[in-house]
């Protein structure tokens, strides 16, 4: 084998061999520190409704009806078998309109003036899967959702509240309200009162 | 969405303090680990296994000689992984792989680049992601460091042409050092919210009463050496803006500390290779200069936009917001990274070029693992160039003197990156049938290509990602770009390393060019500027500048 040859083996079996480390021992090891230390988080934070798995707290969900939050508009329609931005331009044509629809669908949905429409509800996440609203939007949500689920407003708030963003992630990021989690915590409410009144 | 003027202005501080606190001691670390003359039982083992003596000291052509076949060998083997995926284990179901869309994934994770023309979540399983994509995240950005290290060599050494043993750095710049900070960088992001597990979760129904399958996968394993190596291949196709791969604004700071604190500390490494703190410290001053002013000028053309029938908002998270954002895009285009948080391709149009020109500027500040710091170095032998003629001397750097043969190769380094670009873009624009792979009308579609050939020459990998390039025209074209904007760079500096290796040293006298403080410092941030804005502006000015006023 001359000098070439001996070159491309040795590579060979040096590659074979750092992806043992690499590509299994790393991996596996990372795993198994993770079920140590967060396997909560590790296995992708998943929220329960009456014992059964609902939802990750870090994905959106899709909403129809007028009884939830909604989330910000999605180009992957919500599904996290992909994950995806509009990828539009700032000024582009095509981004106008999408944001001209929105903003005219979510008046109309909350019974509002196109004014009132925050920017994050009529723009599509940079993931699609982004399950966060900002305060405002929460806020334009909130009757819609008191009425539909026959909650008192300030009840709501309360939700609104206790699902808003606190802290370190509110300064670093920004304040924004998880209309995953909160839809989970109206839906329990829901459930309790239910068990209530029968 | 607003800027927070505060939080950025405190998450600014809090990078400063936290790297100028690490970048001394892990510079001190890495320089140890380059020169020490043990060997770890685990390299012993390596070395055995795969044939290398580790005791050889290689002359720079067999140095690149090894650097080559180990390249050539690793993207064959991705290469041909990806076409076989439907026989390979945890394969999740997924078949063979396009084959133009392999040879370019393949191309792209060997050279540091991470160009992502696939949809990872619908193409590759855990198999080829886990023991393929993120191996080659460490051994790219290894590579990186091993050519630099060979650089730094260079200039220390004298009367010789040996650079030392390729194999070796490779080895320990993976072993010693990206390995053991990407164990704990994935565990911190684990507890953030990333995910490390071997299934998804199938949700019969949610909250709101539809269907989901949450995703799963070893992600934040990937997602560690995705960052630390400079690299920005996503687990996922949103990239960082994948509330799995990074979910809070907390871990989005995270992730920008673990781009940079490599590329920072080098260097550290760098001044003490070569026996004076101060040479480390005047590349250190250029770097943060330029990231300082490139990050505070992004969250401005972010924060201060306002479109015509559009406002900040596409493609940003609103979890993670501007500030977040700004940093982030910042960081990942001063350096090869590429990762997203926020769609670029939706950023305000002269954020979008700022962008660019970070990407122009050949990612110097502070630039890729290894690569940051190489390029900034061609770049001081090009201002002591310039300085040796304004004052008459022959120029010297570190005590070798710069002459023709040395130039000549300094001289094609700083071509490679533009032509490729330039002709690639060109190229491209010209051909109706490749340019309709930018649909985007007016300005923007020519960003969008220049965009990618930017990215693709310095291996960076982040992506205006309206365009589509997954067909064989710019596949190949990118491909291309990726190769040679990664592997002629590379030759040219260990040819540069070997010449000035055989060099004696020449004691510096009182006319020498003094390479550090600030003086030099003002040279070489000016000469990085000047180049760059030389060869880019024109094709800038077409693109996101025409954008930016045309609304």
């Amino acid at each position: 084998m001359n000098a070439y040859g001996r070159q491309l083996f040795t590579a060979l079996r040096f590659l074979l061999c750092a992806t043992l480390l690499l590509g299994l021992a790393y991996p596996a090891l990372v795993f198994g520190l993770g079920q140590l230390v967060a396997p909560a988080q590790a296995n992708g934070s998943i929220i329960t409704a009456g014992g059964q798995a609902a939802g990750s707290s870090l994905l959106a969900q899709p909403v129809t009806g007028t009884a939830y939050f909604f989330p910000r508009p999605s180009a992957v329609g919500w599904d996290p078998a992909t994950s995806s931005a509009s990828n539009l331009g700032p000024n582009q044509a095509a981004l106008v309109e999408a944001m001209a629809t929105n903003r005219a669908e979510v008046a109309a949905r909350e019974k509002t003036s196109m004014d009132a429409v925050p920017v994050d509800a009529v723009t599509a996440s940079g993931s699609g899967l982004d399950p966060d609203i900002s305060p405002a939007y929460a806020a334009l949500q909130m009757p819609r959702v008191a009425a539909a689920n026959g909650l008192s407003e300030a009840a709501v708030q309360e939700l609104i509240a206790e699902n808003t963003s606190t802290g370190v992630n509110a300064f670093l990021g920004q304040s924004s309200v998880n209309t995953t989690t909160l839809n989970a915590a109206l839906a329990a409410v829901q459930k309790t009162a239910k068990g209530l009144r029968e | 969405m607003d800027l927070n003027v505060f939080s950025l202005a405190t998450q600014l501080a809090v990078l400063i303090v936290v790297l100028a606190a690490l970048h001394q001691p892990l510079g001190k670390y890495l320089a140890n680990t380059f020169t020490s003359h043990k060997h770890l039982a685990v390299e012993h083992g390596l070395y055995k296994l795969s044939g290398v003596d580790a005791h050889a000291d290689q002359h720079w052509k067999v140095y690149l000689r090894s650097l080559l076949a180990f390249s050539v060998v690793s993207i064959v083997l991705l290469f041909l992984a990806q076409l076989l995926q439907r026989f390979l284990p945890l394969n999740q179901g997924m078949g063979a792989v396009d084959p133009w869309v392999a040879m370019n994934t393949a191309v792209s994770f060997v050279t540091n680049t991470n160009w992502q023309t696939y949809v990872p979540e619908t193409t590759l399983g855990f198999g080829i992601q886990m023991m393929l994509l993120a191996v080659q995240n460490f051994l790219s950005a290894a590579v990186g460091l091993a050519v630099v290290v060979a650089l730094i060599r260079g200039l220390t050494r004298a009367q010789t042409s040996n650079l030392g043993n390729f194999w070796v750095d490779l080895a320990r710049g993976t072993l010693r050092v990206l390995l053991p900070m990407a164990i704990v960088g994935a565990v911190v992001l684990i507890i953030t919210g990333v995910i490390q597990n071997w299934g998804g979760t199938n949700i019969h129904t949610l909250v709101t009463g539809a269907q989901q399958t949450v995703p799963g996968g070893p992600v934040a394993s990937q997602e560690a050496i995705k960052l630390l190596g400079t690299n920005g291949g996503g687990y996922f196709n949103a990239n960082s803006a994948h509330p799995f791969e990074n979910p809070t604004a907390f871990s989005s700071l995270f992730q920008v500390f673990l781009i940079l604190v490599i590329p920072f500390s080098l260097p550290a490494m760098y001044g003490r290779m070569v026996g004076d703190k101060r040479q480390g410290y005047t590349v250190l001053t250029v770097m943060v200069a330029f990231w300082l002013a490139s990050t505070i000028f992004m969250s401005w053309a972010i924060g201060a936009f306002n479109g015509s029938g559009t406002s900040v908002g596409e493609g940003f998270e609103q979890r993670l917001g501007v500030a977040p954002s700004a940093l982030f895009a910042t960081a990942t285009t001063l350096t090869s990274t590429g990762a997203v948080n926020v769609a670029h391709d939706s950023l305000p149009p002269l954020a979008g070029g700022l962008a660019m020109l970070n990407m122009m500027l050949g990612e110097i500040a502070p630039g890729g693992v290894g690569s940051g710091l190489y390029g900034m170095l061609i770049l001081a032998v090009v201002a002591v160039f310039i300085g040796g003629l304004m004052v008459g001397r022959t120029p010297e750097f570190l005590g070798k003197k710069i002459g023709a043969p040395q130039m000549k190769l300094v001289a094609l380094y700083i071509l490679v990156t533009p032509t490729l670009v330039l002709l690639g873009t060109a190229i491209t624009v010209a051909t109706p049938a490749l340019a309709a792979a930018a649909p985007a009308e007016g300005p923007h579609g020519f960003s969008e290509i220049l965009y990618a050939f930017t990215s693709a020459a310095n291996n960076n990998g982040s992506a205006f990602g309206g365009i589509t390039s997954s067909g064989p025209g710019l596949a190949t074209m990118l491909a291309l770009a990726m190769l040679i904007g990664r592997f002629l760079p590379i030759a040219l500096v260990l040819a540069l390393a070997g010449s000035l290796a055989k060099q004696r040293k020449i004691p510096a006298t009182t006319g020498t060019l003094a390479t550090h403080g600030p003086l030099f410092a003002v040279l070489l941030g000016g000469i990085s500027l000047i180049l760059t804005a030389l060869t880019y502006f024109p094709a800038l000015a077409l693109g996101p500048a025409a954008e930016g006023l045309l609304k």
